[in-house]
């Protein structure tokens, strides 16, 4: 298969964890979709380290999934201290940025 | 066979992610992440990095999934009311985000950039996407990039035992 | 020692006299203040004493010093110095200036004793002469700038010098602002001069003047000259800047008779005096300058014959002879005109001392109506009147018959239209005879007034309720100013010394300046004056002695026509009063001068003031400034309505700006 097909599908599964983003209420799902979205991108690279059969492209995903990692623990640390709190797992309801 | 393996993996791929966005049960959706990322390591395994499709499997869909199914577990899968506090998002978000992915795909496909049509290059060298050209790489060019990484795994660690630690004033407030 | 050393000392005894008994006022007695401020004036005196004499040694074109102690700014090729000019004329000012002022020291050393004021009107007085001298020794028209604001803050401060008064304080600030307007025609002319010729400096503007200004009467010429004739009109209390002049009065007399007769109000005379070299190139300005001081000769004698308050008379009398001194150096009569400065100085001086004392006896009251024979009461002071009053009158053997006959002879000698200024002078002294007897016929002889009576019989200077002047309403006192006492010259040393010295310069003055014998201030003055045509033209001593034949005659039959008047037929006041109603009331009314600038000038500022006020402010710049506010804040508040604190509301936002972005991008690559 043409690098495109991949690279198209890699375009296509980041907007679908966009929408996730936008659409979603619940903090647990909005951060599942930013892992769509990160993963995206792991696919992005590692398309384009196979199109120049440079290694590069995959390390720098394995620095993804580290990073994706350390995103998730503190994302869900925060959604289990909200929890702790009792403050309504909404990120409707959060909002002190109000101007 | 390369065509039709490529075809399942996305249907794949794209099924999950959609269920992901879709599905009302937090649960659900966590389970659903985890079927497409099976299917994105299938991809990877195309794309000849197979060393990262077996980490993917291992550490993404095998441990990053399992906190999130924890924590599901343990907040509880609340069902979304039906009804937005913005009903704008609703209708603006799919169509701006779908406006993205036309963007993207001009770009892709528009796009001089040599080879995109190829397969890639013709001959990859041999031990592409071992483990061992990775950790290679990894160790010898990327090395910063390696131990920037393990401390921001530091990093994440302290903030997770600090962010869930249990502390006695602020038990029962709220 | 060289006369520009002597001429900064003349400064600085007189500023180091006003800082010194300013700053220690609590801690000093009266009388040192006093003997300060008398010192200081004197060392200034002979300090311009040993620069004449220094001066004098050098050869007559070489008898001019300009000195500068440092550069005060210097901008973009503009550089004055704060620098000194001394020659024959400003030492000249300097001597009648500080000569005189050292008479009224003393003079105000007993006058103002009983005063609680006594160091503040001492460290002004001090300040005030200092700043006469920076005046008149200024050696750039910028300084000269310095000089003349000084001048008119110190003439502020000491006729407002009892502050407790309403009238002397609106004195003093009438006085200030009429000041200003003069200021703003000097300032001009200063700036016109630098544009035209780059320099502010005297030697250097007198000389590149002819090169620049190569035609008599170009329009540049004419305006910086009736630009300063705008500030030398102003100071010096002619039309139709004069109004300030009258109300003056209202500081005590020692200042009424330096500041107000002897030396700040000619200033302007020496400002035309030293810029002739200017004038003489725009003749226009000069004769308008002879035309105006004629003017003001004749109206304000006039007013003097019919105005009551002694102080008032004296005042416009002032404003008279001045005119005399704007006639002389505007045809050209330089020399005569400065020597009629010096004698007036002396004589006006003495009648001011001379009223004061009279004023004194009479409780501060100052109507002449009320006055009557004091020639018993107050011998010496009734001598010191007659001798002010001859002198002014130019009855022949005076210094003022001398001066003010120079004066007239010079313009009938120049022919063409100026002998309409020769008949006018005429005039002028034949109302100067009537109206100076006029308070001598009044005050001196008959049977005493009330107050004189009292003086006759106990010794003793009556104590009347305190009551203000111009206004007769109730005065407090509490504050000590004015003092309760008032000091008349029989009783009063400082006074007797002063009066007495003056009464023989205003005799024996005139004997420097006696046609064809002595002209010894035609010589001195000849330095200053070597380069104007018009200096060096002057009538023969035949003609000058027939000249003062005629004023000495007018003066005889004007003093005889008063004596008839006054003496002769005592109803004769009445009548003239009664047949002439409506010239009395436009005199008595000072010609409606005050009314006049009321009407042209007050009223307008005030209206202006008035529009600013209610309508400019709240409409213009508040609606402005509010409204720019109003649109800022509505425009925040606009921006403010795109921060929900809607988390995804934000993402969309950010969505938008990518898929903007990318567009932007993708279009430009086709």
């Amino acid at each position: 298969m043409a690098i495109e097909w991949f690279l198209v599908l890699s375009a296509l599964l980041f907007t679908v964890g966009f929408t996730g983003v936008l659409v979603r209420r619940n903090p647990v799902v909005i951060l599942l979709c930013l892992e769509l979205m990160l993963s995206a991108g792991a696919l992005a690279l590692i398309s384009f380290s196979r199109l120049h059969g440079d290694g590069d492209g995959q390390v720098f995903v394995l620095m993804v999934l580290v990073v994706a990692a350390c995103e998730v623990v503190v994302g869900l640390g925060l959604v289990v201290a909200m929890f702790r709190r009792r403050i309504p797992l909404d990120v409707d309801a959060m909002k002190e940025l109000k101007g | 066979m390369e065509a039709v393996a490529f075809f399942v993996g996305a249907l794949g791929a794209l099924g999950g992610a959609f269920a992901v966005v879709f599905l009302r049960n937090p649960f659900y959706s966590v389970l659903a992440l985890v079927v497409h990322l099976v299917f994105l390591a299938s991809l990877f395994l195309l794309l000849q990095a197979q060393f990262i499709a077996a980490a993917q499997i291992v550490v993404y869909a095998g441990a990053v999934m399992v906190i999130y199914v924890f924590v599901a577990a343990y907040v509880g899968g609340i069902e979304e009311p039906m009804f937005d506090s913005a009903p704008q998002l609703r209708i603006f978000g799919p169509i701006l985000a779908g406006l993205l992915f036309i963007q993207i795909s001009i770009a892709v496909l528009g796009s001089s950039l040599m080879g995109l049509g190829s397969q890639g290059v013709e001959q990859v060298e041999a031990g592409f996407g071992t483990p061992e050209a990775v950790g290679k790489l990894m160790l010898e060019d990327f090395m910063i990039a390696f131990e920037a990484a393990s401390l921001l795994l530091l990093v994440a660690a302290v903030a997770a035992i600090v962010l869930a630690g249990r502390k006695k004033q602020s038990e029962g407030a709220g | 020692m060289n006369a520009a050393s002597w001429g900064w000392l003349v400064l600085l005894f007189p500023l180091l006299g006003s800082v010194v008994i300013g700053a220690t006022f609590r801690v000093l007695p009266a009388r040192a203040a006093g003997m300060i401020g008398i010192g200081a004036i004197a060392a200034a005196f002979a300090c311009g004493i040993a620069a004449v004499i220094s001066l004098q040694g050098e050869p007559a074109e070489s008898r001019h010093v300009a000195d500068s102690l440092w550069q005060y700014a210097s901008v973009g090729g503009f550089d004055i110095d704060l620098g000194i000019y001394v020659d024959p004329l400003s030492l000249f000012m300097v001597l009648v200036v500080t000569g005189v002022s050292t008479l009224i020291h003393i003079y105000s050393f007993s006058y103002m004793q009983s005063d609680a004021g006594y160091h503040r009107f001492f460290s002004y007085l001090n300040f005030f002469v200092f700043s006469m001298l920076l005046l008149v020794l200024a050696g750039n028209y910028v300084l000269l700038i310095v000089g003349w604001a000084f001048v008119g803050f110190a003439s502020y401060a000491l006729i407002s010098y009892w502050y407790r008064r309403e009238t002397a304080t609106r004195a003093g600030m009438k006085a200030f602002v009429i000041n200003v307007v003069g200021d703003i025609g000097l300032v001009l002319a200063a700036i016109l001069i630098f544009r035209e010729l780059g320099v502010v400096e005297y030697g250097a503007v007198f000389e590149r003047a002819p090169e620049v200004f190569t035609t008599t009467n170009e329009w540049t010429a004419v305006a910086i000259c009736l630009l300063l004739l705008v500030g030398a009109f102003a100071k010096s209390a002619q039309m139709p800047f004069h109004t300030w002049l009258a109300d003056a009065m209202e500081g005590p007399t020692p200042v009424s008779s330096l500041i107000h007769a002897a030396t700040m109000v000619t200033a302007g005379v020496y400002l035309v005096g030293r810029s002739h070299p200017l004038f003489e190139l725009a003749p226009a300005a000069a004769d308008v300058a002879a035309i105006v001081g004629v003017v003001t000769l004749l109206v304000a004698g006039t007013i003097a014959i019919v105005v009551t308050d002694l102080k008032r008379i004296i005042a416009y009398s002032t404003m008279s002879q001045i005119g005399y001194m704007f006639m002389a150096v505007g045809i050209g009569a330089y020399s005569a005109g400065f020597f009629h400065l010096m004698t007036h100085a002396f004589f006006k001086a003495l009648l001011f001392m001379a009223a004061g004392s009279v004023i004194a006896a009479m409780a501060n009251m100052q109507n002449i109506d009320k006055m009557k024979g004091f020639y018993k009461a107050m011998p010496f002071t009734a001598a010191m009147l007659i001798i002010g009053a001859l002198a002014l009158s130019g009855f022949p053997g005076t210094s003022g018959w001398f001066s003010k006959d120079e004066i007239i002879d010079f313009a009938a000698f120049r022919g063409g239209w100026y002998e309409v200024l020769a008949i006018a002078g005429y005039i002028g002294a034949f109302m100067t005879a009537i109206y100076s007897f006029r308070i001598i016929f009044r005050v001196l002889p008959g049977p005493p007034c009330e107050e004189a009576r009292h003086l006759i019989e106990t010794g003793h200077v009556v104590h009347g309720e305190p009551v203000n002047p111009a206004t007769g309403g109730q005065e407090d006192t509490e504050v000590g100013y004015p003092g309760e006492d008032h000091h008349i010259a029989e009783q009063a040393p400082g006074m007797k010394v002063g009066m007495s010295v003056l009464a023989f310069l205003a005799l024996v003055g005139g004997l420097v300046q006696i046609p064809g014998v002595t002209e010894v201030i035609t010589h001195f003055l000849e330095p200053t004056f070597e380069d104007s045509p018009l200096a060096a033209m002057h009538p023969t001593a035949a003609e000058a002695w027939k000249g003062l034949a005629k004023g000495g005659a007018i003066a005889l039959v004007g003093i005889a026509f008063t004596w008839w008047l006054y003496i002769g037929r005592p109803s004769m006041p009445e009548t003239l009063r009664r047949t002439f109603r409506p010239l009395h009331t436009l005199f008595v009314n000072k010609w409606y001068g005050d009314e006049i600038v009321d009407f042209l000038v007050v009223r307008p500022f005030l209206g202006l003031g008035r529009f600013a006020d209610r309508v400019f402010e709240p409409f213009v710049i508040n609606g402005l400034t509010g409204g720019t506010m109003s649109v800022v804040r509505s425009a925040g508040g606009a921006v403010r309505e795109i921060q929900t604190g809607m988390v995804r509301g934000y993402a969309l936002l950010m969505l938008s700006g990518i898929v903007g972005i990318a567009l932007y991008f993708l279009i430009r690559s086709i």
